[in-house]
């Protein structure tokens, strides 16, 4: 018999049916339910096949300690590769596979593996595959593993939301409820995250009665009108500095209706924890068949879900808590058999056997027999040295069974809060507190709820608050008899399972003691045990207990693994939110950027902006619009839009004293209307930008940085005003966005420009500006070139790009991107920050190295430029290369090589190429060891790139109009 | 996550800020000091476990610099200080 549904009981809505396949095979739950508690209500036994040898596994817990139900599912066009099916709630039209089988879960072709695990132990892939691991892992990985993904983009919607409140409390339990009423009574703002899609915690399956209602009927009142944010379905999953906690809610309301997940930062003044504890089972024979699972998970699936999980149960237990799962078993028509490893019957044992439970003490389950799940079990007294010890078999379908219960202080443990064994509770509890938390760890409703209520009462008592509310009433329960710890059967020679998502085994821990894996640490990595997707929330305990018995050491002396969040798996995109795709950096735009799009222009990213590359005419490939537009700039006049450019106000008495300490050239002697080519560098020498400063009055200057340095130079000149300089009166303003800026270069370019403004163009000399007015709007006009021709820079206010930009068009000037800037100053010499130059680069490597002996100002840097390093003879220098072949244009990053008698050395690199419209052949600018002799001796290189090698000529950098009487004309 | 207390604007989320690393006194004049010591100024840090100062921008919000005394090993914040602020 496998599992069924009963026709009433449980918190479903069995009028509303939800259709779902299971490998293709249609079933119905009904809502409320989750994937597994409708798969168990459909007979379903094998939900998955086991990590490393291909076992069959069934449905073993009903939450998030589950770990055999991994499975693959789609629903309304999303796909989750490794839902846990225990905590995913079930939709209409829910598609659900097993994992790690082929074809299915009943009929998988690797299922045979299972036979050779005596050749797989602990340690196998280490002992067998290394050294030449990558040879095997191809096909290893194949075999073994969870879900695979469907390669396609994900389509879900995530978010990201951040939270403040008093306090913060985690689990909606009977203790979390407590917590969470006293604290609101205080006028606190508290907020309750708690997992489930409906809280209550335990009471969702316990008898409990509190205030003289249900348990269940009480939680679901207990904060009416509180003011408590509720957030259900929401896992706190990590524990962060100064009160912050990670949460990942679900949402079930979400477009697609389904784990659209939603990542919460929280930050509590207090917290407090009431997370529950997680059952774990006993360690047996032959307990990973299907059908073997955890007793409070039995309990949970007929008192939540109405799913009997089998007409012939046997409970076996070495603590009072799963009679509970018995008797409720028993009431639901299951005829029940529990063995109990303690000597003596307890106390609620006479209940069980009065409703014709039959309840064996010193027993324990020795074995399970059954093909695709349990069909008989065989009980024997809890020494037995041997499965022939068994004294009886007792046909069953499952195996309930509880190990004891370990309290979840995996919040308490990221937070470095200290743990201790408590023999008489069989359990790790926090030891000690940590600052501003509150840990519930009761055993009983009554300690919950006391414990909750006191939780809240220090909390509010922490932020100066006075709780205003008795404590739930909650009637005397009997005292519990105790737990008799139990790790596993001592037989040995049979497989019994302690991690089953990891498939790690008692002889696994064993042969780690035996190999001197004595530390728990160890231990994990070396087994796997707890590394899984679960982390071992049913097996850790019952691990570490079983080093230490194989050591010699007691469980306190072996502890525990560190715990690190995530608490539970948390989906990527949630932690991504809406930082992906176009929202990743958000694009920057030109203020003429529609006139771009209309003149077809190609589009690129550059830095944050979103910049014409080239205008490639009908026809024309980019590389031929390049060199058009290039030569047109030459030839008679092109237009660029460089309103990317950086423009940085500096104003104050101090500005020049201020810049003079900042940049490497000398800018104090600037005169208002000039501007100067200047660079910046680091502390440590290294150049960081070039640019241009204007001077626009005595106290005032503009600079013009990289387009996507401008927020770097910024800050810089920032942080050295507020940290080195701050009694120079100066202030900052980036004034970028302000401005658009267009360059009419070439040529023709001023005869183009004098009929639109009233500045006189022919007063203006190369490096100097003149504020006026352009076709009547308030501007500027800077003569500055990039280009090597005669150009104008024509600034005005941002809103006027557009319509300056098409009355510049009609000149007929001609357009040209950014690709064709490129070629234009590499025919000049001209360096492009970060493309030229590297995090090596000093300013005598390009040959500017005037100021260094010109300027008396310690500015930034200076002292770099005179360290041995900087004084170098054999540094790399910026030079022309000229290649032997005028028609191949070296690849950008070719090095020079030099041969010598023990191989080959680099000289240094080529760092721009380009064909040159102007010299009709091909250049290239790098930076190459001794460059500056080399262009004096008119010597040659080697260039190498992926095995092939040409030669070039090293020459000056400036190829083109060398005088600068184009510039200057 | 760090609750950073900004000098100037009160307690922030770590994400709001830029972290400038252990604060060097600039030698000066830089002119007269030995290749070593500049070497020490530009790369050498302590990097202490323990009690340790650093510089940090609210770069998100006011935009300004200030040293913060933080404990390394426990994450504590043990002080903030405006530049310039005796410590």
């Amino acid at each position: 018999m496998t599992a069924r549904r009963l026709s009433q009981g449980g918190r479903i809505d069995r009028t509303k049916p939800l259709p779902f396949t299971w490998h293709g095979t249609a079933m119905t739950g009904f809502a409320g339910d989750t994937v597994a508690s409708a798969l168990l209500a459909n007979g379903v036994k094998i939900v998955g096949r086991s990590f490393k040898y291909h076992r069959a596994r069934g449905i073993f817990g009903a939450w998030v300690e589950e770990p055999n139900g991994i499975l693959d599912l789609e629903y309304n066009g999303a796909h989750d590769p490794n839902a846990r099916a225990t905590t995913v709630q079930l939709q209409a039209g829910m598609a659900a596979r097993g994992v790690n089988a082929r074809p299915d879960v009943d009929r998988d072709i690797y299922r045979g593996i299972d036979l050779l695990n005596r050749f797989l132990p602990a340690g196998f892939y280490y002992k067998t595959f290394f050294p030449n691991w990558h040879r095997y892992e191809p096909r290893i990985r194949a075999m073994a593993g969870l879900g695979r993904l469907r390669g396609d983009t994900d389509a879900r919607h995530f978010e990201n939301r951040s939270a403040l409140a008093d306090v913060l409390v985690v689990g909606a339990g009977p203790a979390g409820l407590a917590a969470a009423r006293a604290a609101s009574s205080a006028g606190l703002s508290v907020i309750l995250a708690d997992d489930r899609a409906e809280i209550g915690g335990s009471l969702l399956w316990n008898d409990a009665t509190i205030d003289g209602y249900a348990g269940i009927d009480w939680a679901a009142h207990a904060l009416v009108n509180s003011g408590v944010r509720i957030l259900s379905r929401t896992t706190v999953f990590g524990a962060y500095d100064d009160g912050a906690f990670g949460l990942l809610e679900c949402r079930a309301t979400a477009p697609t209706g389904w784990a659209e997940d939603r990542l919460w930062t929280v930050r509590a003044r207090q917290t407090i924890l009431a997370p529950g504890a997680i059952e774990r089972p006993l360690v047996f024979p032959h307990n990973d068949r299907p059908g073997v699972m955890l007793a409070a998970a039995a309990l949970n699936y007929l008192r939540q879900y109405g799913v009997l999980v089998g007409d012939e149960v046997v409970v076996a237990t070495n603590n009072d808590s799963a009679y509970a799962t018995a008797l409720a078993l028993r009431e639901a028509g299951a005829t029940v058999t529990l063995a109990d490893v303690r000597p003596a019957l307890p106390d609620v044992a006479h209940a069980a056997q009065s409703v014709g439970i039959r309840v064996l003490a010193n027993s324990v389950v020795l074995n399970t027999v059954g093909s695709g799940g349990v069909r008989l079990v065989d009980i024997g007294p809890a020494d037995a040295a041997s499965p022939r010890d068994a004294t009886m078999r007792v046909p069953a379908s499952v195996v309930a069974t509880s190990g004891g219960f370990s309290p979840a202080v995996h919040l308490h443990s990221q937070s470095r809060g200290k743990l201790r064994w408590d023999e008489s509770r069989a359990a790790f509890l926090p030891a000690g507190t940590v600052a501003n938390q509150h840990f519930v760890a009761a055993d009983t409703l009554a300690e919950a709820i006391a414990q909750g209520h006191g939780a809240g009462i220090a909390a509010a008592t922490a932020l100066g608050r006075t709780v205003t509310i008795a404590p739930p009433t909650t009637p005397t329960a009997p005292q519990a008899d105790p737990i008799r710890p139990y790790w596993c059967v001592p037989i040995k020679g049979v497989r019994q399972w302690l991690d089953l998502q990891n498939d790690v085994t008692v002889k696994d821990v064993r042969l780690a003691a035996r190999e001197n894996y004595s530390s728990v640490e160890h231990l994990k990595r070396y087994t796997t045990l707890g590394m899984a997707t679960d982390q071992g929330k049913t097996s850790n305990v019952n691990g570490l207990a079983l080093l230490a018995t194989a050591t010699g050491q007691t469980i306190p002396q072996v502890g525990t693994t560190t715990f690190r969040p995530p608490y539970t798996p948390v989906t990527l995109g949630a932690l991504a939110g809406m930082r992906h795709g176009a929202l990743y950096a958000p694009w920057r735009h030109l203020p003429a950027h529609a006139e771009h799009a209309a003149l077809n222009a190609d589009m690129r990213e550059y830095g944050n902006w979103w910049r014409p590359a080239c205008y490639k005419r009908p026809g024309e490939t980019a590389a031929d619009a390049i060199q058009r537009e290039a030569a047109a700039a030459r030839r008679s006049a092109g237009l660029f839009d460089g309103s990317s450019l950086g423009k940085i106000i500096v104003d104050g008495p101090d500005a020049a004293a201020f810049l003079n300490l900042m940049y490497y050239n000398e800018v104090a002697n600037l005169k208002p209307g000039r501007l100067r080519y200047v660079l910046l560098l680091r502390e440590n020498g290294v150049v960081y930008d070039d640019g241009v400063v204007a001077r626009i009055g005595p106290g005032r200057y503009q600079l013009s940085p990289s387009s996507s340095h401008t927020a770097g130079v910024l800050a810089m000149l920032e942080a050295w005003h507020q940290t080195e300089y701050p009694s120079l009166r100066v202030a900052l303003h980036d004034v970028t966005s302000a401005w658009a800026t267009f360059a009419l270069s070439g040529p023709d370019s001023r005869n183009l420009l004098a009929p639109m403004t009233d500045i006189e163009l022919t007063a203006l000399p190369h490096m100097a500006f003149a504020d006026g007015t352009i076709l009547g709007i308030a501007g500027r006009i800077a003569r500055v070139s990039f280009t090597g021709e005669r150009s104008y820079e024509i600034s005005v206010p941002a809103s006027y790009g557009p319509s300056l930009w098409r009355a510049l068009l009609q000149t007929d000037a001609t357009p040209y991107g950014i690709e064709s800037l490129s070629v234009l100053r590499a025919e000049k010499g001209y360096i492009l920050i970060g493309t030229d130059t590297d995090g090596m680069t000093l300013p005598d490597d390009l040959g500017i190295s005037g100021p260094l002996r010109a300027k008396k100002v310690d500015f930034v840097g200076k002292r770099s430029l005179t360290t041995p390093d900087a004084l170098r003879l054999d540094r790399r220098q910026f030079v022309g290369l000229l290649p032997l072949d005028p028609h191949a244009v070296p690849h950008v990053g070719s090095h020079a090589i030099e041969r010598t008698a023990t191989g080959v050395r680099s000289l240094g690199w080529v760092t721009s190429a380009c064909h040159s419209p102007a010299l009709g052949r091909s250049i290239a600018l790098g930076m190459i060891e001794r460059g500056r002799a080399l262009i004096e001796s008119g010597g040659e290189v080697e260039l190498f790139h992926l095995g092939k090698t040409s030669r070039a000529k090293i020459v000056s950098p400036v190829f083109y109009d060398a005088a600068g009487e184009k510039l200057h004309g | 996550m760090l609750s950073i207390p900004c000098p100037w604007c009160g307690p922030r989320d770590e994400p709001e800020f830029l972290f400038g690393g252990e604060p060097a006194v600039r030698p000066v004049p830089a002119a007269d000091v030995t290749d070593a010591a500049w070497a020490d100024y530009l790369y050498f840090r302590d990097n202490d476990k323990g009690p340790h100062a650093e510089i940090w921008c609210h770069a998100a919000g006011c935009g300004q610099w200030f040293v913060m005394r933080r404990d390394t090993a426990t994450h504590a914040i043990l002080s903030v200080r405006k530049p310039g602020e005796p410590a």
